[in-house]
């Protein structure tokens, strides 16, 4: 497979930071909001954002259920933050009525590392990024309360896992998108190209 | 885990620059709604709303009610922050340091320097560098925009006119925004000297925008929006996201309105959707000519 199409969930959130970073990595790119557009990519990023808006946005525009087919058929994602908490089989603290896309065997907690004055960044060392620690930016972050034997923790910040893979599906509970660093959206593009 | 992690955990650093405006990042395609108690923030989150901003009455009533605005009571923004876990973001006076301090302490995600409220500073805007919590301030013009952001604004709004249900002020404010910025995209490096003298703004800022062709912050649109069409116009005129006030609790049935606005911003530029979510709202609030407007109750004009 030459280029893979991927594509970027644009129902809320920090779109085109993600948009912008996958054709830095020779991506070819595109906006999804609809059932027609999902089913045309080869791969999907769930971006940064509020997951209870997405959450609520993929249920009432009937995308919910064509993104867990998917998830279920094998195709890549990869969710940052909000993203991450919708690619959670469960989620520890959920709004009433707040749906997940599911795929990864984990719980999570939302805003587990507090409010915005609490948002902070920091080196994180990713397992299957080689080289320096990328730059975790968390922002109202999640982390990985727990994980199942099918799910891999990549990476940890003050003894909490804030990166997970399984499979085809990778979460990060920071913002790589928000840095001139490119290496997960990298690594995921080849995830992508890989599943082809 | 510790075989994946090998190096010890590295000191983390708050209110930076990136996490102040990453923060504005993940709102973006959004809606952010006021609202004055507990439950209509829930009604809020509920419809789809990004965040909240808390406020102890909406603009159209401080225009009613007259009187000096302020920040709002601190057990409210508490009952507020209690009772979502959507941003919940509130306004200090332009220029009142110290009711930003108190936001700040109060542990809201934003505070919003606001013309909506009476200014405390009628020469001084705060200086946003000294907080660890981010700040969105409003313009009418780039050269304004871009002085909140020296004074270390993390978002933009246009201002529009707040509490009037009228969207003219809105669309003037956020074209001209988006028409200064292209202005600047045709001039070479000479003349941006002059372009930053003329938009007193500081040249690097100015030199920044006409290399990105954008603010380097996110730019939302905000007072004046009443319905989901007047939402999507402003998504089209170059908005990343928008605030609405008065406009949702001040109509017919907010719920409603409140989820209709969520839709047709993320699908700003689908006719279709936009007429769908249209239908069966209710009356929306009744809102107020601008002509009408006496100078010395024109919000926008409150800051400089």
């Amino acid at each position: 497979m030459s280029s893979p199409l991927i594509g970027v969930l644009a129902l809320q959130g920090d779109v085109r930071e993600h948009l912008a970073a996958l054709d830095a990595v020779g991506a070819r790119t595109t906006s999804v909001r609809r059932p027609e557009e999902l089913a045309a990519v080869d791969g999907l990023v769930i971006p940064g954002g509020e997951s209870t808006t997405i959450s609520k946005l993929a249920s009432v525009f009937g995308l919910l259920e064509p993104l867990r087919e998917r998830v279920g058929d094998g195709m890549p994602a990869y969710g940052s933050c909000a993203g991450m908490i919708m690619l959670a089989d469960k989620i520890l603290d959920p709004r009433a009525g707040q749906e997940t896309v599911g795929g990864i065997d984990m719980i999570v907690r939302r805003n587990a590392f507090g409010r915005q004055n609490e948002s902070f960044e920091a080196a994180v060392h990713v397992a299957g990024v080689p080289g320096d620690p990328v730059e975790g930016v968390f922002i109202r972050a999640p982390w990985v309360e727990s994980l199942g034997p099918r799910a891999e923790p990549i990476a940890e910040y003050d003894g909490h896992c804030v990166a997970v893979r399984q499979d085809r599906l990778l979460a990060t509970a920071f913002h790589p998108e928000l840095t001139g660093d490119h290496r997960v959206h990298a690594l995921f593009t080849e995830m992508v190209r890989t599943a082809g | 885990m510790s075989s994946t992690s090998p190096s010890t955990t590295q000191a983390p650093e708050t209110g930076t620059a990136r996490v102040k405006r990453g923060m504005a990042e993940q709102l973006k395609n959004g809606v952010i709604m006021d609202v004055v108690t507990p439950e209509q923030a829930k009604i809020a989150e509920d419809a789809g709303a990004v965040a909240v901003m808390a406020l102890e009455r909406v603009p159209a009533d401080i225009r009613k009610d007259g009187g000096v605005a302020r920040m709002s009571d601190p057990d409210m923004i508490d009952g507020i922050i209690e009772a979502v876990s959507i941003p919940v973001m509130a306004k200090s006076r332009i220029g009142h340091l110290v009711e930003a301090q108190v936001l700040q302490a109060l542990g809201v995600d934003y505070i919003d320097e606001s013309e909506v409220l009476t200014p405390a500073d009628e020469v001084n805007h705060t200086d946003k560098w000294a907080f660890t919590t981010p700040f969105v301030c409003g313009a009418t013009n780039l050269g304004e925009a871009l002085r909140r952001i020296a004074e270390g604004a993390a978002m933009i709004r246009s201002k529009g006119e707040a509490g009037t249900g009228n969207v003219v002020e809105a669309v003037r404010h956020m074209r001209q925004i988006k028409s200064d910025i292209s202005r600047l995209r045709g001039l070479d490096n000479n003349e941006l000297y002059a372009a930053a003298k003329e938009l007193r703004a500081p040249h690097e800022l100015v030199k920044e925008v006409a290399e990105l062709g954008k603010l380097p912050v996110v730019l939302f649109s905000a007072g004046g929006v009443a319905t989901p069409a007047d939402a999507a116009l402003m998504r089209q005129l170059g908005a990343e996201g928008v605030f609405v006030g008065s406009g949702i609790f001040k109509s017919g049935d907010p719920a409603k309105r409140a989820a209709a606005i969520v839709k047709a911003t993320t699908f700003y530029d689908d006719p279709k959707v936009i007429a769908d979510v249209s239908r069966g709202l209710g009356e929306a609030m009744v809102g107020i000519n601008i002509d009408t407007l006496p100078e010395g109750e024109r919000y926008a004009s409150r800051g400089w």
